[in-house]
């Protein structure tokens, strides 16, 4: 499914990711479509990634979503299990606004906790697919979460369901909340270079808040269980990151002694 | 036509008209036509009144002023341009509706800027553009915000292409906006920047629909915009709202006939929690209520006080239980039209058809489209509960895991006024379940006995007895949905045989194929479009089509990795455009 692919993704990885689709979202798995995964539990800075991702439940129609629900068709066929009615695009026939919306809610609002399903079936069409594609079947919390920057009034909301890791997670989020065309957001001077914020160069880092209620850093834990536990994110200045910071140091020296 | 120049003509002497022959109707000076005509909204009685003759061609282009065009494809805009001069309201529709679904490539088109371009020069004096599914880019809208500054109303249903960007440039510039209103609106993540853009002395607005843009707002923009806005009468609030929040918004507008709530869930006070209340059980004029994201039977009640005038209860957005939509639902006598979620069950339908005798329109959404977590939703008895006591009911949309026929059967005997019956069986080709029957006379029952029926989509295993059914007996019939369903070609040649209305057929994943397609070849010009995808079109058979209907355009979408044969996906329109210049790559015009 794509993870054979991995070794050469380490080398090449400016250069393949973020253009596939054109601004489509995260790229395609599968056989032969030429693009590529982000690294599956590595984390990756920012400038790993010149050309960038787009997030959100991006429905300008979507050739590439369209791809993705072929690729994620031949994944299926392929034998992972799943249900007759999430194998088929388009079916039920439900706005993908819609789905997003109440499928996310009845997860908030019941009292089950969030199951792990052996489909990993989604409530939007094009990200079921997506779902289906992942190596493990974590379902996670679905759909967009609140994400708010430190200084900055307005928050944002990110789909976590277009993100396959954090690097696209991370890439997403800087270019929300640090694209340079942005001068009006909470009136702050952005720079040039979006800020890292996975790896600790920057001025700000970027957290989460579990279902616990605790705030940690935000690439910890494997995707799959982030998604699982992750109820809402915030772009916290480094230097109110101090009571994660034992964690923090840990993770980066932990990441320099990481075979890339 | 060449457009005549206006004349002028006063004297009856005038018998005879422009085409020779003599016509009473020339009786008429054009001014006394004119001003008859000027009082005929319906685009299609206009349409009809063109046909007359010359002179009535000529009178109603004058005084059309209000612009329908149901298939942004089917003309261009200089063939409008050159015949309507007076237009000052626009109602555009682009993609076909499969497109909703995912099932078409990403920038496949109907994209409004060529309109607007061509607006900005014939039509300077646009008030107002509605548009369902097209695409709206960033410099569409700045287009649209600077070239008409009598403009008012600006309407998006199931747009894409836009971003905050674009929206900024409306709330700047539109000095006048009496309406803006987003819904269903496909798009990347909109931030909430444009709401703070309006001018501080911007006081015009009567409609505002942000309910589908999933970003936060200042709400501080927010208030001060409602409590300017005297005039404000629909009110649709984002999820980013929070219950407190509506409470103050609530406040400075209580003449609101239609309110959308944000999320309906936060910890307040016991005094937040009687003022929201009593801010609800002063908005007496309430008739449309929707939003209620999170919604939970502790907050509920603090609506009760604002549903005695409701007609029209939104809550596709909550997810709520029976017993919560039956409390709620008991202060709601006078509700035509309905939306919810299917967790209320049978036993929430039930409720429904005991406390809604009025009811109209009934619309049942799953939670769980894909049945995940192995809950049931409703079936056919929560659908025949709600007919035995909604004997009005002529609307109805409802999913559902299961159904009958003898259900449908007597569904239709209760409710035979039935004008729009979409009846969602979610797994593809299931039969009745109890019978283990194919579901044929459920939908024969439907076409027999609903003859005011308008729209029908049909599932479950159906062979091509139904739509025999349906050919022979569904003579309103206008718009049909079909997936999964028939044996043969002959299933869709009855349809396209026998109704006479017909005007959109979208059909899936069925085993027709090009005798089918090709025996609608005269129907297809008096039809707005025919959608047809996995079923057994060539490309073959596309292209004789195109051959023998040059005013029709035949659009070929392969998916990928499918052979040179397949046509995978057709989309046929009629035309008086020709085939369309923007097509991306992957469609094929033949």
């Amino acid at each position: 499914m794509g993870m054979s692919k991995e070794t050469e993704l380490e080398l090449g990885l400016g250069l393949s990711l973020g253009n596939s689709g054109g601004g489509g979202g995260v790229g395609v798995v599968g056989k032969g479509k030429g693009s590529a995964w982000g690294e599956y539990g590595r984390i990756l800075t920012a400038k790993d990634f010149p050309n960038g991702f787009s997030s959100g439940r991006s429905g300008n129609g979507g050739g590439t979503k369209r791809e993705r629900a072929a690729a994620a068709a031949d994944c299926v066929d392929e034998g992972s299990a799943s249900a007759a009615v999430s194998q088929v695009v388009g079916w039920p026939p439900i706005r993908a606004y819609r789905m997003n919306t109440l499928f996310n809610q009845s997860k908030t609002t019941s009292n089950a906790d969030q199951q792990d399903k052996g489909v990993g079936g989604d409530e939007n069409n094009e990200n079921s697919k997506k779902k289906i594609n992942h190596g493990n079947d974590e379902r996670g919390h679905l759909g967009f979460v609140k994400v708010n920057m430190d200084g900055l009034p307005i928050g944002r909301k990110v789909d976590l369901n277009a993100h396959k890791s954090y690097e696209t997670l991370a890439k997403t989020l800087e270019e929300m909340f640090f694209k340079p065309s942005l001068t009006t957001r909470g009136g702050k001077e952005q720079p040039i270079q979006p800020p890292k914020l996975l790896d600790g160069s920057s001025e700000f880092v970027l957290t989460y808040e579990d279902k616990e209620g605790d705030w940690m850093l935000v690439g910890d834990v494997p995707w799959g269980m982030f998604l699982n536990t992750v109820k809402r994110l915030r772009i916290m200045r480094t230097s109110e990151a101090n009571g994660l910071a034992p964690k923090f140091q840990e993770k980066s020296e932990k990441q320099k002694g990481k075979p890339i | 036509m060449d457009p005549d120049p206006k004349k002028s003509k006063f004297l009856p002497s005038n018998l005879l008209n422009s085409n020779g022959s003599s016509h009473p109707q020339s009786l008429f000076p054009d001014e006394v036509l004119e001003k008859v005509l000027s009082l005929i909204d319906s685009h299609k009685d206009r349409n009809s009144v063109s046909l007359v003759c010359k002179d009535w061609y000529n009178a109603e282009r004058w005084t059309r002023s209000n612009l329908f065009i149901g298939n942004c494809y089917s003309v261009s805009p200089e063939i409008v341009a050159r015949r309507f001069p007076k237009i000052k309201s626009v109602r555009l529709k682009g993609k076909p509706r499969f497109s909703d679904f995912d099932m078409l490539p990403r920038d496949w088109g109907a994209n409004v800027h060529s309109w607007l371009v061509m607006f900005a020069k014939a039509y300077p004096f646009l008030e107002e553009l509605r548009l369902k599914r097209m695409t709206v880019s960033d410099q569409s809208m700045e287009l649209l915000a600077k070239s008409f500054p009598h403009f008012r109303a600006l309407s998006l249903s199931s747009c894409d292409g836009f971003t905050d960007d674009g929206l900024k440039a409306i709330t700047t510039h539109c000095g006048n906006l009496t309406e803006l209103d987003i819904r269903d609106s496909v798009t990347v993540d909109v931030g909430g920047g444009w709401l703070s853009c309006f001018p501080e002395d911007f006081s015009s607005l009567e409609i505002l629909n942000f309910s589908s843009l999933n970003s936060e707002v200042s709400f501080e923009a927010l208030e001060k915009l409602v409590s300017r806005c005297r005039s404000l009468r629909v009110l649709k609030v984002n999820e980013s709202i929070t219950l407190d929040q509506l409470q103050r918004l609530l406040v400075h507008a209580p003449l609101l006939t239609e309110l959308g709530t944000g999320s309906f869930l936060q910890e307040l006070t016991p005094r937040q929690y009687e003022d929201i209340e009593s801010a609800f059980g002063n908005s007496k004029n309430l008739q449309v209520l929707s939003g209620l994201w999170d919604a939970t039977s502790f907050y509920l009640p603090v609506l009760y006080g604002a549903c005695s005038g409701l007609t029209f209860l939104n809550l596709s957005d909550a997810v709520l239980q029976s017993g919560e939509l039956a409390k709620l639902l008991a202060h709601c006598p006078n509700l035509r039209r309905l939306w919810v979620i299917d967790t209320v069950e049978d036993k929430g339908l039930e409720a429904v058809g005991s406390s809604c005798p009025l009811l109209e329109e009934l619309r049942v959404f799953p939670v769980d489209p894909y049945d995940l977590d192995h809950r049931h939703g409703v079936s056919e008895m929560g659908f025949l509960a709600v007919s035995r006591g909604c004997r009005k009911l002529r609307y109805v949309l409802y999913f559902c895991r299961r159904m009958t026929n003898a259900a449908v059967v007597t569904i239709v005997q209760n409710c035979p006024d039935f004008t729009h019956f979409r009846l969602c069986i979610m797994n593809p080709r299931q039969p009745d379940y109890l019978t283990n029957e194919t579901m044929d006379e459920a939908f024969g029952a439907v076409a027999k006995t609903c003859t005011k029926l308008r729209r029908l989509s049909v599932s479950g295993l159906l062979t091509d007895t139904t739509f025999e059914y349906i050919g022979k007996y569904a003579k309103n019939l206008e718009t049909l949905s079909v997936a999964f369903a028939g044996s043969s070609d002959r299933g869709m040649q009855c349809v396209l045989e026998g109704c006479p209305k017909l005007r959109k057929l979208e059909i899936r994943d069925c085993p027709f194929g090009n005798a089918a397609l090709l025996s609608g070849l005269k129907k297809y010009e008096m039809m707005r479009s025919l959608w047809m995808s996995s079923c057994n079109l060539t490309m073959k058979g596309c292209r004789l089509l195109a051959r023998e209907m040059p005013r029709l355009n035949v659009e070929v979408i392969k998916d990928k990795g499918s052979d040179e044969i397949q046509a995978d996906k057709v989309y046929v329109y009629r035309s008086v455009a020709g085939p369309r210049q923007d097509a991306p790559p992957v469609v094929l015009t033949l």
